[in-house]
């Protein structure tokens, strides 16, 4: 061992000999009760099944009443941001699937959203009919990983199983447009990096064809299985006043009855042009989350059935013909050195947006997915940061919900509000 | 339902020099305004009719370094009544970068200010509870801030081999 891991090392024990860590240091955080030593304290993770990652929960506990509750975040942080400031834009696109990973079409959708606001690069409807179609695949896919971890969770096992079976359905479409299964990296600046293969449509529509059977089956399993109803009902509760004054969005903020879906209220890539509606709550209680984004999943059936049927009408570019931005189809570099400059611009130095700030929004399954992206002039995203709804939803609406509930009932809490760890620690 | 106003008058109105600057970009309204002024112009966006910018989406630090004034918080209001959002900024200098928390404002701000102060190393006054969020407790120096070095492994060729192997951190001996 070098002297200096040496001293490094030894230098670690005598800090942690000096600690003299009391609760005193926890003053501001938790009750009085507990400096005396009335309440208990209580680590719920960062190793913890139910915590959907490595989330650290710390509780105050009176018997087993929870009466505060304070999240630790960061156990995931990889610097996403910071190591997008060091690509360009896009190759920084890559970071965004593995932020949320149960969500990668949004995360590219909401980056490349705010790359074409600041540069006024075009769509071509095709691809966002494409875009459209994939984004609410992945909110299926997010919905079935919540449903099925949230039963498990609660105790209901068999749901786990069945929404796996399906998941897989729609991870195959992932790979047949993009070659991976999760980090697809499959939208681009103005459009898409490749055309959808001709077996997609099939594919789909097959998928579309088995799958509301299956969400009749997930409904029969769990809307009026009393067991289901005990365990959900009346607990995690949060007022719309609250909801809105903790940040939440998304399933979370309806399931209170907040009528708030950026899909309908700041359309994007064309969603004004489908028909779908919005399942809100009324009790904001864990049993109401979970019947809005079930709802929800069949609102995401009609859309891509709408969505299927636009494709097959549609031909033409998937992407951009703006050669500033897209690089020319491979046939062209042979012919035109007008393409193979462009061809080696983009390859090597990549383009460059204009100086600005833009701040752009989608509704992701989670909730409000944000970026606000700036840039110098440069060829590399001079700041780019993400509005997170697992960071706020973790950081706001569970310690929220949780405080003054039952120790067995966090669970369900955790589950119902849908956390992605990665997603929340970036 | 009271009409919607333009936030751009109203602001220029009513909080007079607070309003530095605004800017018109793609579509989105940028208003900068002095820091000392920060709460009271959440209060305003909030609680005026009309405007009510009742939800406040993120905070977003950035770092101009080496420009001065070297940081900047964008806080970035929704109106959901409204459908429209908004875009409040301010400025500030590298020897002391400190504003007023508003956290009594906006719940929500809490955690956001949290990342603003772990990420750029912005104090912000009165909050609750200005501790670290993302990195650990005991980590120095503010991640995201421009002077803050990427930070990545040499690559091992046959070259270098011995020099790289020797300042890997292997038990040794």
């Amino acid at each position: 061992m070098t002297n200096k891991a040496v001293q490094q090392t030894t230098g670690h024990l005598e800090s942690l000999q000096e600690w003299q860590g009391t609760v005193q240091e926890l003053k501001n955080l938790v009750s009085p009760r507990a400096l005396s030593g009335e309440t208990m304290l209580l680590n719920m993770g960062p190793q913890h099944p139910s915590t959907h990652g490595v989330l650290r929960l710390l509780l105050e506990l009176d018997g087993e009443n929870v009466v505060s509750c304070i999240p630790d975040v960061g156990y995931l942080h990889t610097g996403i941001e910071k190591n997008m400031e060091a690509k360009t834009f896009e190759q920084a696109i890559v970071m965004t699937d593995r932020m949320d990973y149960l969500n990668p079409m949004g995360n590219n959708l909401v980056y490349c959203l705010a790359m074409e606001k600041l540069g006024e690069i075009d769509v071509p409807e095709r691809a966002q009919i494409v875009r459209v179609l994939l984004a609410e695949l992945t909110r299926i896919n997010s919905h079935l990983v919540w449903l099925g971890t949230h039963c498990l969770d609660m105790g209901a096992m068999s749901v786990f199983l069945y929404a796996m079976r399906e998941r897989e359905m729609v991870l195959d479409i992932f790979e047949m447009v993009s070659g991976q299964r999760m980090m697809s990296t499959y939208f681009r600046p103005g459009g898409l990096w490749r055309d959808v293969p001709d077996e997609f449509i099939p594919a789909v529509k097959h998928f579309m064809e088995i799958f509301p059977k299956k969400v009749d089956d997930y409904d029969r399993l769990l809307i009026n299985n009393p067991l289901w109803i005990d365990r959900t009902q009346g607990i995690g509760v949060i007022t719309p006043e609250d909801a809105i004054q903790y940040g939440c969005t998304g399933a979370t903020l309806r399931g209170s009855g907040v009528n708030w879906d950026i899909r309908k209220a700041m359309p994007y890539m064309g969603y004004e042009t489908y028909e779908f509606d919005v399942p809100l709550g009324t009790h904001g209680d864990v049993y109401d989350r979970f019947l809005v984004r079930m709802l929800e999943l069949r609102q995401s059936i009609r859309i891509i059935n709408q969505a299927v049927a636009r494709l097959e009408k549609t031909p033409g570019p998937f992407r951009t013909q703006n050669r500033k931005y897209a690089p020319p189809p491979r046939s062209e570099l042979g012919r035109s050195m007008e393409a193979v400059i462009h061809h080696f611009k983009l390859w090597t130095e990549g383009f460059t947006l204009p100086k600005g700030e833009v701040y752009v929004s989608i509704e992701s399954p989670r909730g409000e997915l944000s970026c606000y992206l700036s840039s110098d002039g440069g060829n590399k995203p001079h700041r780019v940061h993400f509005r997170t709804p697992s960071y706020v939803h973790t950081m706001g609406a569970i310690p929220k919900m949780a405080k003054d509930g039952m120790l067995a009932d966090l669970v369900g809490i955790i589950g119902s509000v849908d956390i992605v760890l990665g997603d929340c620690d970036r | 339902m009271q009409q919607p106003l333009d936030p751009v008058e109203l602001a220029k109105l009513t909080l007079k020099d607070a309003v530095l600057d605004v800017i018109e970009f793609r579509g989105e309204t940028t208003i900068v305004v002095k820091p000392e002024t920060i709460v009271d112009v959440m209060r305003f966006f909030r609680d005026t009719e009309g405007l009510e910018y009742i939800f406040l989406s993120d905070i977003t630090a950035v770092d101009y370094f080496p420009q001065e004034p070297r940081f900047a918080l964008n806080y970035h209001l929704l109106s959901m009544l409204y459908l429209r959002r908004l875009r409040v900024k301010v400025y500030l200098h590298s020897d002391d970068p400190r504003i007023e928390s508003v956290t009594s404002v906006f719940a929500s701000a809490d955690w956001e200010e949290r990342e603003a102060y772990d990420m750029m190393g912005i104090h912000f006054e009165n909050h609750p509870s200005l501790r670290r969020v993302l990195m650990p407790e005991d980590w120095e120096g503010h991640p995201q801030r421009k002077d803050y070095p990427l930070g990545y492994e040499q690559v091992q060729f046959s070259f270098n081999f011995d020099d790289i192997e020797r300042l890997k951190p292997y038990a040794k001996e």
